[in-house]
C-alpha cells in the first residue's frame, strides 16, 4: 500500500485513540482559551440585565442528561445572572429526564447565590420549579391560557396558588421572557406555540449541532437570542463572570477540533497525491 | 360507520380549530381550552398503551428466550424499580434516597456516556466525508473548516474568521434553511388540509 492509500485508508481504531488521548491530555493543563462573545449570545445577556428586579422569568430546562455537557453551563449561568439580579424564576422541564437536570440547577444555584451574593433565594418566593409533564406542544398551548392548566401544582405536589410568588401569574403575559435551554424537539413547539400562538419573547440555549438550524428565526426576530453548543455556553460564563464547566470544557474542545482538522487535512492531502499519481500514471500509459 | 365517524370528528375538530384561531371571543377561547384538555387527556392514553405495548413484547421475549432477551428482562426491571422508588406510599416518591441514587448513578452517566461517544463517530465521519472530490464537496469542506477553525484561539486571525462563520451561518445557511422551513410549513398546511378533507385516510389503518 502506498503512502497516499494509507492516509486515506486509516483504520478509524486510530481515530478514536488519538481523539481519546488529546481530550483527555487538556484535562490536565491549565491553560486558557480566549472567548470572543457573539452578538446572539450578548442579546440573551443584554435583556437579563436590563430586566428591573422582581420581574418574571421563566427558564426551561428541556434536556436529558445526554445534552448535559453542553446545555447544564448554560442553565447554571443564566439562573445565576438572574439570581444575582432578583428576578423571579419560573423553571419547567418539558423533557422526560430533564426533573432531576432542572432541580440540580436550581439546588446549586441557589446554593451558590447564598455563598457569592450573601442572601439565599427562597422556594416558591424567588423561584418555583413546575416540574415535567408529557406532550410538551399542549403544556405549551395550556401555559398560554393559564400556568395551572398543566401544572396545577409545583414538581413537589404544593398548589401554585399557595406559593407567594406565583399568585399573581396566570400566564405568558406577566412573564419577562422564555429562556429555553434544549437538546431536542421542544425548541420548534416554542417557536411554533410559544412564540407563534402567544408572541413570547424567546431566547434558546441549543446543542452545538442544533444551533444553525435556528438562525432563520434569530434573523427573524422570533428569538431574541441563541447560545450554540459548549461555545456558546463558555461565551455567556465569560460575560456573567464567572467561568465555569464550559470555560473550562472549550479546552477539551479546541484538541478535539485540531484533532479532526489534521485528520480531514491528511484525507484530502492523501485524496489529491493519490488523484494526481493516477494521472500520472495515466498520461505514462 | 366505522370509517365515517373517525372522519366527521376529524372535518369538525380540524374546522373548529382553524376557524377558532381567528375568532378572539371568550367562547371560542372556552372552547378551544376544552379541546386542549382532552388533547391531554388522549396524551396520556397514548402514554399507557405505550407502556402496555413496551411490558408486553418485552415479556413476550423473555418467555420465548428470544435473541438478546436479557436486554427485555432489564428494560422491565428498570421499568418496575424506578415506578417503585418514585411510587410515594413505597419507594418515597421523588425524594427517596434510591431513586435518586438510580437516576444520578445510572442513568445520567450511561445517557451522557452514550451521546459522548457520537464525538468519536464524528472525528470519524468527517475523516471519510469532507474530501475535496468536486466544486461542491469542496464548499462543504471549506464551510465546515470555517466552523471548525472559529472555536480555536488563532490570535490575529480570530476575529475574520468568526465574522466569516458567523456570515456563513446567517446568509447561505440562513437562506438554505428558510427555503426547507418554508417548503414544510407549505407541506404540512398540505397534509392537514388533505386530513381535515378526508383525502388523507391512512391514520385510520387498513380496514
Amino acid at each position: 500500500m502506498t503512502f497516499h492509500e494509507r492516509m486515506i485508508t486509516l483504520d478509524r481504531r486510530w481515530i478514536f485513540l488519538t481523539l481519546a488521548v488529546f481530550v483527555i491530555i487538556p484535562f490536565f493543563l491549565e491553560f486558557d482559551i480566549p472567548v470572543t462573545v457573539s452578538k446572539e449570545v450578548r442579546d440573551i445577556y443584554d435583556f437579563i440585565e436590563g430586566l428591573e428586579a422582581g420581574d418574571y422569568i421563566l427558564v426551561g430546562i428541556d434536556y436529558d442528561p445526554n445534552a448535559m455537557a453542553e446545555l447544564h453551563p448554560m442553565s447554571y449561568a443564566i439562573i445565576k445572572q438572574c439570581f444575582a439580579k432578583k428576578l423571579k424564576v419560573i423553571t419547567l422541564t418539558l423533557s422526560q429526564y430533564g426533573a432531576g437536570m432542572a432541580e440540580q440547577v436550581v439546588r446549586d444555584v441557589a446554593d451558590s447565590t447564598r455563598i457569592y451574593h450573601g442572601f439565599e433565594p427562597v422556594y416558591g418566593e424567588d423561584y418555583v420549579f413546575l416540574g415535567y409533564r408529557p406532550y410538551y406542544a399542549f403544556v405549551i398551548l395550556g401555559m398560554g391560557r393559564d400556568f395551572r392548566i398543566p401544572f396545577p401544582q409545583d414538581y413537589y405536589g404544593t398548589d401554585l396558588d399557595s406559593l407567594p410568588m406565583m399568585r399573581g401569574i396566570r400566564n405568558y403575559d406577566q412573564v419577562e421572557c422564555v429562556i429555553d435551554m434544549n437538546g431536542g424537539t421542544v425548541a420548534d413547539a416554542w417557536v411554533s406555540y410559544g412564540n407563534g400562538r402567544y408572541n413570547v419573547k424567546l431566547a434558546f440555549g441549543l446543542t452545538g449541532v442544533m444551533a444553525a438550524d435556528f438562525y432563520p428565526f434569530y434573523q427573524s426576530g422570533q428569538i431574541f437570542g441563541l447560545m450554540g453548543g459548549m461555545k456558546g455556553a463558555a461565551e455567556y460564563e465569560q460575560l456573567v463572570d464567572k467561568p465555569g464547566p464550559a470555560k473550562e470544557a472549550m479546552k477539551m474542545q479546541v484538541f478535539a477540533h485540531i484533532v479532526i482538522i489534521v485528520f480531514i487535512g491528511m484525507a484530502n492531502i492523501g485524496f489529491f497525491l493519490g488523484r494526481r499519481s493516477r494521472t500520472k500514471a495515466g498520461e505514462v500509459l | 360507520m366505522k370509517r365515517q365517524l373517525p372522519l366527521m370528528l376529524v372535518f369538525l375538530l380540524g374546522a373548529f380549530m382553524i376557524i377558532q384561531y381567528f375568532v378572539p371571543a371568550q367562547a371560542s377561547l372556552d372552547a378551544y381550552e376544552f379541546i386542549l384538555d382532552w388533547m391531554i387527556i388522549i396524551g396520556i392514553f397514548a402514554m399507557a398503551l405505550g407502556i402496555w405495548s413496551l411490558m408486553r413484547v418485552s415479556w413476550h421475549k423473555i418467555k420465548r428466550r428470544s435473541h438478546d432477551w436479557q436486554y427485555a428482562a432489564l428494560t422491565l426491571a428498570g421499568l418496575f424499580i424506578m415506578v417503585l422508588f418514585g411510587f410515594e406510599p413505597i419507594g418515597g416518591g421523588l425524594k427517596s434516597y434510591l431513586w435518586l441514587q438510580f437516576y444520578e448513578f445510572v442513568m445520567v452517566p450511561v445517557l451522557a456516556t452514550i451521546f459522548s461517544l457520537l464525538a468519536f463517530f464524528m472525528a470519524s465521519a468527517a475523516y471519510r466525508a469532507f474530501r475535496a472530490r468536486s466544486l461542491l464537496a469542496a464548499v462543504l469542506l471549506g464551510s465546515a473548516m470555517v466552523l471548525m477553525f472559529r472555536v480555536l484561539p488563532l490570535g490575529p486571525l480570530s476575529d475574520p474568521i468568526n465574522e466569516l462563520a458567523g456570515w456563513i451561518l446567517v446568509v447561505p445557511n440562513l437562506a438554505a434553511k428558510r427555503a426547507i422551513l418554508i417548503g414544510v410549513g407549505l407541506g404540512m398546511v398540505a397534509t392537514s388540509l388533505k386530513v381535515i378533507l378526508g383525502i388523507e385516510r391512512s391514520y385510520l389503518g387498513r380496514d
